[in-house]
């Protein structure tokens, strides 16, 4: 059964726990369709065993929710089928040619070979890489290789994508370029889960919630945040919240 | 079914890729073939014999011709003194020598005892334990046939005839052939079925194939399709050199060979899969193979060291490595040439074995994914 809502993501009471350590500690929120949620938080926070959770990787030890209208405790294959998920650090095989990594992952999301082969003709055009189709994706840029990485995560038109840190190590140039694709998926209805280090990109996002250690210690859009926190951008709110948290360990 | 495909063809692509690790993969067995056949041989063949002993005493010239005449054997010098011994082994001019009593002939013809020194170069073992025996056994032939001429008529005498079933020419090839299979098909069915998942999990591609919807069980069995493959084409290999270069015989039934390997492989990429799940690196899981498993496979499996001269405790400990199961039912099947029936408790332990290392390579592999 699928519940068909206006939440892409819904989670109540989410706890994860390995062994004593409660990596994720009763976690609840929504990300509403079409919206572009950043999810932010210190190493260790929390951050990717719940992302793990969403994307059907892993179980969680407590709590309810549904990923894209299915259930995390149950219907995790289904979740697998409608979202998309890229990583900076690992998202194309290099040993394979730009077109081998399209076609593998055109097949592993069960795509007709008619269909992969309008995707590959109509992503490298839209890349401008119709040259490099038969160069090894290790050979490319950075920058090309995280945005044929993002056309591959979409490209069975999942309802979410989850990045994870998409835009580590790249110029500001290139990221810059990256966000109009996310804007660009975003505008076309797909809802965007993204996790990052930067700040800046943090006020890209609709609405951002920041976790430390295992809980969301702020949720809402970068500017009431800003407001509530007093703070001028999104790096002090971070190391204001992160900080407090900080405090309260040595207490 | 479409995804399974999918991902088949990109395992297959990632190993046909890698230029270096399949010529490896596919000289291996003809260098160890070639390693194990002429290299280590622990035949007798073309051994130098130094001799002491007087020359105009007509028993030891009738030993000597003996010897010389033997096709393995040949005679390459006579030393004056048996104290040059030593010297001979240590310029390695003679790989044994034998030493006549004094008055040997004298000796012999009255009260049939006489002394005869046979004396092997211990620094190889093996081989001088092989060149001393087969010298005896000439020695005792002349005998036999001193004890006829002597008395003129024959005595009761038994005189035990030694002959080795499957294998009368003791060829060495005889074992290690099969040692060899074990060998190759674990190596390539567990090493390198593990480094390759391993290698995933270190450059996290891994978790990039288990957020698809592929199911996780799928993508491991995609990722030990090529192997099974690669696996198929070095047993064919070995069999191939081992009946044609080697001239070992397939005595039994080639199919019931191909579903003992087909049985050990399973076993062998269960086992792979088991050490991937637990291994956090490639490195930790080359170790595991190297020292967990192929040093055992090549001491305990039979292939060196015979396992029933083994002290019992290490002999249990060689019930658990699968290719000594392996080995042990082609040794059947091909060189004794047995059907099902004598080489069933053997394919039943193998069975055994690779159903239980399925069961827990999966579930340890579907706990490590919660």
């Amino acid at each position: 059964m699928r519940i068909m809502g206006n939440n892409a993501v819904e989670i109540k009471g989410l706890t994860k726990k390995f062994g004593n350590f409660t990596a994720v500690d009763n976690i609840s929120f929504e990300v509403r369709k079409g919206e572009i949620f950043g999810f932010l938080g210190a190493n260790g926070a929390g951050k990717t065993t719940a992302m793990r959770i969403l994307c059907g990787l892993s179980r969680p030890t407590s709590g309810e929710g549904t990923v894209a209208g299915y259930d995390i405790n149950t219907r995790q294959e289904e979740i697998k089928r409608h979202i998309g998920y890229m990583s900076q650090k690992f998202s194309l095989y290099p040993d394979l040619t730009v077109r081998e990594n399209i076609r593998l992952f055109g097949g592993i999301y069960g795509l007709r070979d008619r269909e992969i082969e309008e995707k590959t003709d109509a992503l490298l055009g839209l890349l401008e890489m119709r040259r490099e189709r038969d160069k090894f994706a290790g050979a490319l840029p950075l920058g090309w290789k995280q945005k044929l990485a993002f056309s591959i995560a979409m490209i069975h038109d999942p309802e979410l994508v989850f990045l994870d840190e998409p835009t580590g190590g790249v110029d500001p140039e290139t990221r810059r370029r990256f966000w109009e694709m996310i804007y660009e998926a975003s505008e076309s209805g797909t809802t965007v889960f993204v996790t990052t280090h930067y700040m800046d990109e943090a006020e890209y996002c609709d609405r951002v919630s920041v976790m430390t250690d295992g809980k969301i210690a702020a949720l809402g859009s970068p500017e009431d945040l800003k407001a509530s926190y007093g703070a001028a951008d999104m790096d002090e709110v971070f190391r204001t919240i992160v900080g407090r948290a900080g405090k309260e360990d040595r207490k | 079914m479409k995804e399974f495909a999918a991902s088949v063809v990109k395992e297959f692509r990632h190993i046909f890729r890698d230029k270096r690790t399949i010529l490896i993969t596919m000289a291996m067995p003809v260098v160890q073939i070639i390693l194990f056949g002429f290299a280590v041989s622990t035949e007798v063949n073309d051994v130098r014999v130094a001799f002491c002993g007087d020359m105009s005493d007509p028993a030891v010239r009738s030993v000597v011709d003996r010897i010389d005449n033997n096709g393995y054997l040949r005679i390459v010098r006579r030393l004056s003194d048996p104290g040059e011994i030593t010297g001979v082994f240590r310029r390695d001019e003679a790989d044994a020598a034998v030493c006549f009593g004094r008055n040997f002939g004298g000796n012999l013809a009255p009260s049939g005892h006489a002394q005869i020194r046979i004396i092997g170069d211990g620094s190889d073992p093996n081989t001088a334990r092989m060149i001393t025996g087969y010298i005896k056994g000439v020695i005792q032939d002349e005998q036999g046939d001193a004890e006829v001429s002597f008395t003129g008529e024959r005595k009761a005498v038994m005189s035990p005839v030694v002959q080795l079933m499957y294998n009368p020419a003791m060829k060495s090839s005889y074992n290690f052939v099969p040692g060899v299979m074990g060998l190759i098909l674990m190596l390539i069915c567990t090493m390198m079925t593990a480094v390759s998942i391993v290698r995933e999990k270190e450059t996290g591609t891994l978790e990039l194939l288990l957020v698809s919807p592929v199911r996780p069980l799928w993508i491991m069995l995609s990722k030990m399709m090529p192997y099974l493959f690669l696996s198929a084409v070095n047993f064919t290999t070995i069999l191939l050199l081992a009946h044609y270069v080697m001239k070992v015989p397939v005595n039994g039934s080639l199919f019931l060979l191909c579903v003992a390997a087909l049985d050990f492989v399973v076993t062998s990429l269960a086992l792979g899969l088991l050490i991937s799940v637990i291994s956090p690196n490639q490195k930790t899981a080359l170790l595991i193979c190297g020292m967990g498993l192929t040093m055992p496979t090549m001491i305990f499996s039979g292939i060196i060291f015979p396992c029933e001269s083994m002290p019992r405790v290490l002999q249990w400990f060689s019930d658990i490595i699968p290719a000594k199961w392996f080995i042990i039912i082609v040794k059947k099947i091909m060189i004794q040439g047995t059907g099902l029936a004598s080489a069933a408790r053997e394919m039943l332990i193998l069975t055994g074995m690779a159903a239980l290392l399925l069961a827990v390579s999966i579930k340890s592999f579907r706990t490590r994914l919660q």
